[in-house]
């Protein structure tokens, strides 16, 4: 199944309006991701990074064509299925972490599990694993304004894989981090991408995740300039050039 | 069951903001419930002292007798029918003879009410037995007004004047046997109570009376020819209007406490908004609909006022039982604001009320939760995430 589309999109144009003006956000992209890809969408700010990552969490709708995620339509979903869907398949992690500031680590992470039927004994079975794989076990108890950056941030990440996501979207998730925690989120993702073969798509304009990336899409202007591949060696290999 | 859960979880988690709107809103609560129940009180209280020392279980009043026009009086007696007669023989009942007359203390003229009642009595709480008199003198009762108002004390004399049945006027001095303490003006101001069969006979009124009072506990009045039965709640009609009159501050009070609370329900709701807004697009992305969102931030909203009325009764049913122990003692002036309530009022709290009033208290609570959070339903979870209100 590595081979199984997670995300496609056609065509797909988001136009901001701005008063009497109006926006381009993004035009006309095309774009397939499989399973199990560690890719990241590379550009300036402006370029659309987030607009198309919000679009395939989810979060927003096309202008024109389409994006399916998982095989869903994004821009015919309604709320509540749009919501299902970033339930169960879909893990997000935020630049600004994005925890929920009165709860603990615990209840940040069990909170995308509440809103499935799961006893108490599962959630806190499946809580307890995904802070194990982010080395914050002992940490549970704590409240997010007791943690560093760094910790905070992998509790995100313990949040976004607690549910076993097919898909984890990461909007420029280093940018509040220093290099050594950058270097050990990115480490602990690609550890998670590779032993559960969760599919990883960042936002980033930061030059210490883009050495990390398997695939680099860069984008300028709401447009793909390039679509790289890289082998685990580091060798690229151009898989799609549209200057 | 997720909504009440995460709410739960969130007002716990808000700590000392969520403290304060509780025990303001708590306050709230007890002030309400306190100034209602002083109402209520304040109507029992005055209810039943007229029913204990005027109104009994009810009155038939003489067909010409209309206590609002004192030149009935002169035409409202009669001969007490026999069915009446039987039920005052039996205890039930007791006669009272109303007429008009003066008085001349220290040399002043001054109209009065002669009221007869007999000094065997026990319908009313009037303490008629002074009046139990035989040495030749016609004992008379007043109240502790009346006695202020004329100067009279226990063992004055005084001149008495009044008409009789057929229109001749006489007169008689009257001894000042008790100064009765009464927190009912309607017996007391420019009143003199006398033996019930003295005042038929100086009056030629022989076994006549105005008005006939009932027993509290008498089952229902029968048709009299000639007599007019009147309930307690006719009786009370005036002081009810009376208090419900003065209920109007009241009101005005619970509606001013109200509103103090609910602003800070709804300003609390709006800050909400305003500063949880990443919060809101996080709950949209992990999976919560914008439905889900309007009703857990409703639902906070409105545990504030759960969580207030519980504070509410932890310290509110202590003290206010305390409170309608001991009573509120009165400012002397309160006697002449034309209530029957004494020196303490005891408010009273009934289930009805107390009930009644968290249920509205919760009711508008969850509406001015609910108002601010329909923001919610135009929020884009992009906004929300990158901290913007559309």
């Amino acid at each position: 199944m590595e081979n199984e589309v997670l995300i496609k999109t056609e065509n797909l144009t988001k136009i901001y309006p701005m008063g009497q003006y109006e926006l381009v956000a993004l035009s006309e992209v095309n774009l397939t991701l499989k399973k199990g890809e560690f890719a990241g969408l590379v550009g300036p700010s402006g370029s659309g990074k987030t607009t198309l990552l919000n679009i395939i969490g989810s979060l927003d709708v096309p202008t024109t064509g389409s994006a399916s995620v998982l095989g869903e339509k994004v821009e015919t979903l309604s709320h509540k299925k749009a919501a299902q869907l970033r339930n169960k398949h879909i893990g997000f992690i935020f630049q600004t972490f994005n925890l929920l500031p009165v709860y603990t680590v615990f209840e940040n992470v069990e909170f995308p599990l509440l809103l499935q039927n799961l006893t108490a004994e599962e959630r806190k079975k499946k809580v307890m694993d995904a802070l194990e794989w982010v080395y914050l076990a002992d940490r549970a108890k704590s409240k997010p304004n007791q943690l560093s950056g760094g910790q905070s941030q992998r509790v995100a990440i313990a949040r976004a894989i607690v549910k076993g996501p097919a898909i984890v979207l990461a909007d420029e998730p280093t940018a509040n981090l220093d290099a050594e925690n950058s270097h050990n989120i990115l480490q602990t993702m690609k550890n998670l991408n590779s032993e559960l073969g969760t599919t990883f798509l960042f936002s980033t304009h930061d030059e210490k995740v883009i050495r990390y990336l398997q695939r680099k899409i860069s984008l300028f202007d709401g447009k793909i300039a390039r679509d790289e591949l890289f082998s685990p060696s580091g060798q690229k290999k151009v898989k799609n050039d549209n200057p | 069951m997720i909504i009440p859960k995460l709410a739960v979880r969130n007002i716990l988690g808000a700590g000392i903001r969520t403290w304060l709107n509780v025990i303001v809103l708590s306050f709230a609560f007890v002030a309400i419930i306190t100034t209602q129940g002083l109402l209520e009180g304040m109507n029992e209280q005055a209810a039943q002292a007229m029913i204990d020392t005027q109104y009994g279980g009810g009155q038939y009043w003489h067909e010409n007798y209309d206590p609002f026009d004192p030149l009935s009086l002169q035409d409202a007696h009669g001969v007490i029918p026999g069915d009446l007669k039987r039920m005052v023989d039996r205890g039930e009942a007791t006669p009272l003879l109303i007429i008009q007359g003066n008085i001349y203390p220290n040399g002043r003229i001054r109209t009065i009410l002669l009221k007869g009642i007999s000094p065997a009595q026990s319908i009313i709480t009037l303490p008629s037995h002074f009046l139990a008199q035989s040495d030749g003198e016609i004992p008379a009762l007043i109240g502790s007004r009346m006695a202020k108002s004329t100067g009279l004390k226990v063992g004055d004399y005084v001149t008495m004047q009044w008409r009789d049945a057929r229109g001749t006027f006489d007169a008689q001095d009257v001894r000042i046997v008790q100064v009765m303490k009464t927190t009912v003006q309607s017996i007391d101001n420019s009143q003199i109570w006398i033996p019930l069969q003295k005042l038929q006979q100086l009056a030629g009124m022989e076994d006549e009376a105005t008005l006939v009072i009932i027993n509290k506990t008498a089952q229902n009045a029968t048709a009299v020819a000639g007599w007019n039965f009147k309930t307690p709640d006719y009786l009370l009609k005036d002081i009810r209007d009376m208090v419900q009159s003065k209920a109007i501050g009241s009101t005005i009070i619970y509606f001013i406490l109200l509103f103090l609370a609910m602003l800070a329900i709804f300003d609390t709701q709006i800050l909400s908004i305003f500063r949880r807004r990443k919060e809101m697009g996080t709950l949209m992305a992990l999976g919560l609909t914008r439905g889900k969102v309007i009703q857990l931030f409703t639902l906070e909203g409105a545990m504030h006022g759960v969580l207030a009325a519980l504070a509410a009764a932890l310290y509110g049913i202590p003290l206010l039982a305390y409170f309608a122990r001991i009573g509120w003692k009165l400012p002397s002036n309160t006697d002449s604001y034309g209530f029957a309530i004494g020196e303490k009022l005891f408010p009273t709290f009934s289930a009805g009320l107390v009930l009644g009033t968290t249920l509205l208290v919760l009711i508008i609570t969850t509406i001015v939760s609910f108002l601010p959070t329909r923001k919610i339903s135009k929020l884009k979870p992009t906004d929300a995430l990158r901290g913007k209100l559309t």
